[in-house]
């Protein structure tokens, strides 16, 4: 009995493409429901102030506005939220953390008039004193953000009631030995301080919501990446069971963390609750800079090495600004910290890592997070100490790196991955040991990200009488080609051709299930489901069979959408028609994924390690300090890849992505307001920042937790680029310790006469 | 601000345009965008609003096939001029070579950017049938895409363009 769909390790052109090049694809924001109203959001203009009084009267009183919604309508319900520390009104109540947080929403006939109403409403403000940076926030007389005695929990990251201390919401230390003495035997000792700028994941299509109340249950349709995890807060929220909560994902177009967890459905559900008709929140690029971004991060890091090379010790303390509310702070603090010691094989390592409330904007996921904040650091530290020890950057990393089954951390997985087979591919790809052309730079970064996030995802599969398949997965399709990938999958199973297999979008009144789309858990875990789901279909037509023919299943063979014994064959129409003995019925299988070992904390994960690597030759030119990349490349560690062009899309876009990390993105604040907040100002990639070549190399070592030995891809190739860049500046004398690389920065490195060092530490003493 | 506009008698025109071959006539606010109306009144959903600025190229339609962008053009612009977006490339369902390319180069992702990058595309190639790969990315530059890296993109523009390159792994070539 095998199944010879030959559905995975091909690239079929994505089921989704046809769709989305005839631009009938449908996303949240072309869906027009009946008496659909338009809201806008009025936000604050201070970072921190008392809200006196809002006074809605004459915005209420415009010709065209349904309805004015302000903290004040939300008394009948706890109107707090966030996933893992419920700190969050989903309008203002009495007090604003931000610029930019929600004061009031209108909805109104249409966009001209709701945008027009925002400017009526009198808003009264008492200004408070805002610590609008991170070093502000950690002064002993800070003004706190949240002066609670103990932060409520969110519903899903476990972590019970926080006692802040004072602006720290979080902090997740990981440590193995003792550092000291480590550091004191050691022949080479790097250190320094080092900052990674805010970073706005621009999705291109904005956070939109649509929500429609229907007597007490509502239907929300958003442009979200976790559709049950918005269900389970609405839910909460306004008192619902699960059930009366319907969230329903068309496309979405771009994620990369930024639609993660609950964003603007809260308020588009208050309003249209207010208004009694339905209503859509498109947010447009500055309102969706405010609405969740990359962390910005102060870090400290030494590492300690014999005279030979052999890595030690790594000490690394690092501050995370996760703005006025946690969001996905806590996770990214812990991502962070694992992040931090590197792939090696070290001795001893502390790890502190803290999550800062500051009058900003919410920070939260973005692609990679965790190790592309430190992966570059880490990874400079290593390559100073090769040179210091005079030897090969690469030829360090072979000696110390990590071989599959080691520690990588206490508590958590072992390594699952041939990373020492990785960096000689990276090595291969840049021509290492060639010599370089003048005035070039190499560079390459290894490092390791906690992926998969909590491993609970369910799936069903349902073969209809005709001989077609549904899948239904609450899996995300958002660009990464979620839908094309699991139809390989039952395809393999069920030795059916892709294009009888159809996968509809979340939809949670339809489709199971599934913890989140991200963490490049997808393919691995939700995969796994829809295996699991596509076999029990696949049992029970062989039972069908068996039966039919009076023999074992094991004697049979699934191939071409029917079941064969010998050369007899009974097609899947046939066999649901002897089932049934009808022209009608279907057969479903249900797959469920569930954590095989431990609960998925943060202790216990990850569920796989996630390979974060790149490399990259450089040139830069002197007079300008401008950045030329001549090469980039990137390996996929995937395990085994199941459309293997999507997976060097991935590595591609995430490639590109980290470029811009690297070179030039920034979100630019002061005193809490972003100073750059249009596409005019805030520089993401153009096809002219294309490399001048890109090269992409696949490992299929079947090393991954999922089918087949899968596991994800899509994020790592973000946190090796700028680590490789940085180390790629090194190799040409240019040492940095803040990002971006902007020309003015690099030209100041190279005019000044050694590294780059700040007068003052940015903090001075540990908070 | 826009409220001077907004409860009064507000100035209306008449327009008359052409879109995706079909003569359409409308009575609009003077103030109304192309976008706008595209998406609104005629349901043409393939043009997407995202920066607002006429940065990122998602909202790309042609007029008199030349790119602009609807999110900062007003529909009274397009008067008397011919208005083709993504929904009326494909011919009697047969799609567009470049439509054709994106798909077998894996050249979408999410599909957000994809509208405006094939409508720029399809505006290059007339003009310049057989484009260079630097005047490709010239005159691409004005399309964002967050997905893709833009390699996949830039092969399958080179593919219609018949610049002689043969369709091999991803990028391993250099310029």
């Amino acid at each position: 009995m095998t199944a010879s769909g030959s559905g995975i390790g091909r690239s079929v052109p994505r089921v989704d493409a046809r769709e989305k090049v005839t631009g009938q694809a449908r996303f949240a924001g072309d869906l027009k429901l009946p008496g659909m109203l338009h809201g806008k959001v009025l936000r604050s203009i201070y970072p921190h102030a008392r809200i006196l009084g809002v006074d809605v009267s004459k915005a209420e009183a415009l010709p065209g506005v349904v309805a004015v919604l302000t903290g004040a309508d939300l008394l009948d319900i706890d109107p707090y939220y966030g996933h893992s520390i419920k700190d969050r009104p989903l309008i203002a109540i009495d007090r604003v953390r931000f610029v930019g947080e929600p004061v009031a929403a209108v909805a109104a006939e249409d966009e001209a008039t709701a945008e027009a109403a925002l400017n009526l409403i009198e808003v009264e403000y008492e200004v408070l004193p805002a610590a609008t940076t991170m070093q502000a926030a950690l002064a002993e007389d800070a003004p706190l953000l949240h002066e609670v005695e103990k932060l409520r929990p969110g519903l899903f990251h476990g972590l019970g009631e926080l006692r802040p201390q004072g602006n720290i919401c979080y902090q997740h230390t990981i440590a193995r030995g003792e550092v000291a003495e480590a550091f004191e035997r050691a022949d080479i000792v790097v250190e320094g301080e080092y900052t990674f700028p805010a970073v706005y994941q621009y999705a291109m299509e904005p956070h939109t919501a649509v929500a429609q109340w229907e007597g007490d249950q509502v239907t929300v349709w958003a442009s979200c990446q976790h559709p049950y995890l918005v269900r389970a807060e609405l839910a909460d929220l306004f008192g619902l069971p699960v059930t009366d909560v319907r969230v329903i994902v068309p496309y979405v177009g771009g994620g990369f963390g930024s639609k993660s967890y609950t964003k603007m459905e809260p308020i588009t559900v208050a309003l249209a609750r207010k208004a009694r008709r339905p209503v859509r929140i498109a947010n447009r690029v500055d309102e969706a800079m405010v609405t969740t971004r990359r962390h910005n991060m102060v870090c400290r890091m030494r590492t300690a090495a014999s005279a030979d090379g052999t890595l030690l010790a790594r000490q690394v303390s690092l501050w995370l600004d996760t703005g006025a509310y946690a969001d996905n702070g806590p996770r990214v603090v812990a991502t962070a910290a694992d992040a931090a010691p590197g792939p090696y094989r070290w001795e001893s390592f502390h790890v502190d890592a803290y999550g800062v409330y500051t009058n900003r904007p919410p920070s939260g996921s973005y692609r990679a997070f965790g190790a592309t904040h430190l992966q570059w650091i880490g990874e400079s530290q290593v390559d100073e100490v090769a040179r210091r020890a005079g030897i090969d950057r690469v030829e360090i990393r072979l000696c110390n790196l990590l071989r599959p089954g080691e520690e990588v951390r206490p508590g958590g997985k072992p390594l699952d991955a041939d990373l020492v087979g990785d960096v000689r591919k990276i090595a291969e790809a840049l021509d290492w040991d060639s010599p370089k052309p003048p005035g070039t730079g190499r560079g390459l970064g290894v490092g390791l990200l906690a992926a998969g996030a909590r491993p609970v995802s369910t799936a069903i599969v349902r073969l209809q009488a005709d001989g077609t398949a549904l899948l239904l997965v609450s899996t995300t399709e958002m660009g990464q080609g979620a839908r094309t990938v699991l139809s390989q999958l039952v395809s393999e199973e069920l030795a059916l051709p892709v294009e009888r297999i159809k996968v509809p979008g979340g939809d949670t009144n339809v489709t199971p299930y599934d913890r989140s789309t991200g963490a490049s858990r997808s393919t691995t875990l939700a995969g796994k489901a829809v295996q699991r789901a596509a076999r029990q279909v696949r049992d029970e037509l062989l039972a069908i069979a068996g039966e039919h023919w009076g023999v074992a299943p094991h004697a049979l063979e699934l191939r071409q959408g029917a079941v064969w014994y010998g050369g007899k064959s009974l097609t899947f129409p046939d066999l649901i028609h002897e089932r049934f003995g009808f022209s009608g019925g279907e057969i479903i299988g249900h797959g469920t994924v569930r954590p095989e070992a431990g609960k998925g904390s943060y202790a216990a994960g990850p569920v796989f390690w996630e390979v974060c690597i790149g490399g990259a030759e450089v040139r830069v030119d002197p007079g300008t300090g401008r950045i030329h990349i001549l090469k980039l490349v990137s390996v996929a560690d995937v395990g085994h890849a199941v459309n293997p062009e999507l997976v060097e899309a991935q590595e591609m876009g995430a490639s590109m992505q980290g470029l811009g990390n690297a070179l030039f993105e920034e979100m630019v604040f002061d005193e809490g307001q972003i100073l750059n907040s249009t596409l005019l100002d805030y520089h993401v990639p153009t096809i002219e920042d294309l490399p001048d070549a890109f090269i992409s190399r696949l490992v299929e070592n079947e090393d991954g937790p999922g089918a087949y030995g899968i596991k994800g891809v899509g994020e790592g190739a973000l946190a090796g680029v700028p680590a490789a860049v940085v180390n790629a500046l090194a190799d040409l004398g240019i040492k940095v310790n803040e990002l971006p690389l902007t020309p003015e920065r690099i030209w100041r490195a190279l005019h000044a006469s050694d590294v780059p060092q700040r007068q003052e530490p940015i903090f001075k003493e540990n908070p | 601000m826009t409220e001077g506009l907004i409860g009064q008698e507000r100035p209306l025109v008449t327009i008359s345009l052409r879109v995706n071959g079909e003569p359409v006539e409308a009575v609009i606010e003077p103030r109304e965008l192309l976008l706008d109306f595209l998406r609104d009144r005629l349901g043409l959903m393939g043009a997407k609003r995202s920066c607002d600025t006429q940065v990122c190229g998602a909202c790309t339609v042609l007029l008199d096939d030349l790119p602009v962008s609807a999110c900062c053009t007003l529909a009274y612009e397009a008067r008397g001029r011919e208005v083709l977006t993504i929904e009326g490339l494909a011919q009697d369902g047969a799609l567009h070579p470049l439509q054709q390319a994106f798909i077998e180069h894996t050249a979408v992702q999410c599909g957000f950017c994809t509208s405006g990058m094939i409508l720029t595309a399809r505006s290059l190639l007339q003009d310049h049938p057989r484009p260079t790969r630097q005047e490709i990315r010239h005159y691409l530059k004005g399309n964002l895409c967050r997905c893709t890296g833009y390699w996949n993109i830039l092969k399958a523009v080179e593919s219609v363009a018949g610049s002689g390159r043969q369709r091999g792994r991803v990028g391993e070539e250099a310029t």
